[in-house]
């Protein structure tokens, strides 16, 4: 007795064009969010938070971001070095900037994302070592608190 | 003459591959996709010292002298304005406010909050976010509707080296 009837074996192809589609569109999303400045971000720094901070509208011509750590050390550019031996770095930079035809250091914007629990001393210890290479413009990051 | 005209063969091209990469591309970027949150600046001007020693003449805003003294473990115990008037209360962060906003308001020019500097005589063991908050209490206020009040624009910091 035969119970079932062969069935033909046709291959089905589903149509994967808007699979495809919306695929592509997820990675040009993810292409433009992708943030490649994170060597200027230190993760392990908290940064206080304020409503009142005014978020940056215009990058700055040239600017030096240094993440101060409780401890006193700064992470600058992906390495940790302690304020004292600051000085040639910040003279590489503000020489870095005069190539790029930025001649007056105080025209450099200094931010400083400092960790919260961070002695305010420190804070201004190394405002003072940016002050001996002629830096006068600085900026206190903070984390933007929308509602207070 | 007779001209056999064959039909136009289905061309199929092997999309396996390229879905292959294209996933993976994508699971890259999920992966290392990160929410970074919005931050803030306030902005200090920190001139040297021969400059400030050249701009005498000029005529000098009007100075309010905000002192932040710490308690242990940095935190902040009292605030100190102008050397008269002391806030230690829980309130102190918005009562600076409210200093700063009186002594504005008593110039009566609405421009006056732009000519007006701030300078912190900060403790060198004091919280970096307490600091913040002092900054951001001379800086301006929420209002009800959310709207910010701007108050002072120019904010220094004395010294360095005259912790307490």
């Amino acid at each position: 007795m035969r119970l079932f009837k062969k069935k033909s074996t046709e291959i089905l192809e589903g149509d994967l064009t808007p699979m495809i589609d919306m695929t592509f569109q997820l990675i040009a999303f993810f292409m433009l969010l992708i943030n490649f400045s994170e060597v200027d971000r230190a993760e392990e720094i908290l940064l206080p938070s304020s409503a009142l901070a005014v978020p940056p509208v215009v990058r700055p011509d040239y600017q030096i971001i240094l993440n101060l750590e409780p401890s006193g050390d700064v992470v600058f550019e992906g390495q940790k070095n302690g304020i004292d031996v600051l000085n040639p770095l910040l003279s590489r930079q503000v020489d870095a900037a005069a190539r790029e035809g930025i001649r007056d250091p105080s025209d450099i914007a200094v931010i400083i994302r400092s960790h919260k629990d961070t002695p305010t001393g420190i804070v201004q210890e190394l405002i003072a070592k940016c002050q001996e290479s002629e830096l006068q413009s600085f900026s206190l990051r903070v984390k933007d608190r929308i509602n207070q | 003459m007779q001209m056999s005209i064959s039909e136009p063969e289905e061309i199929k091209i092997n999309m396996t591959a390229m879905i292959d990469i294209v996933f993976q591309l994508l699971v890259f970027f999920i992966m290392t996709f990160k929410v970074v949150a919005m931050e803030g600046d306030f902005n200090i001007k920190m001139p040297l010292a021969s400059e400030s020693a050249d701009s005498l003449d000029e005529e000098l805003p009007d100075l309010i002298t905000v002192r932040l003294e710490a308690g242990e473990n940095g935190n902040i115990s009292s605030i100190i304005v102008d050397d008269s008037e002391t806030l230690r209360e829980a309130t102190m962060f918005p009562d600076l406010t409210n200093i700063v906003e009186e002594r504005l308001a008593a110039d009566g020019d609405p421009e006056q909050g732009s000519e007006t500097e701030v300078e912190f005589d900060i403790a060198y063991n004091l919280k970096y976010s307490y600091t913040v908050k002092a900054i951001g209490a001379v800086s301006g206020k929420v209002l009800k509707n959310g709207d910010i009040k701007t108050l002072v624009k120019k904010v220094k910091f004395k010294d360095v080296g005259n912790g307490f």
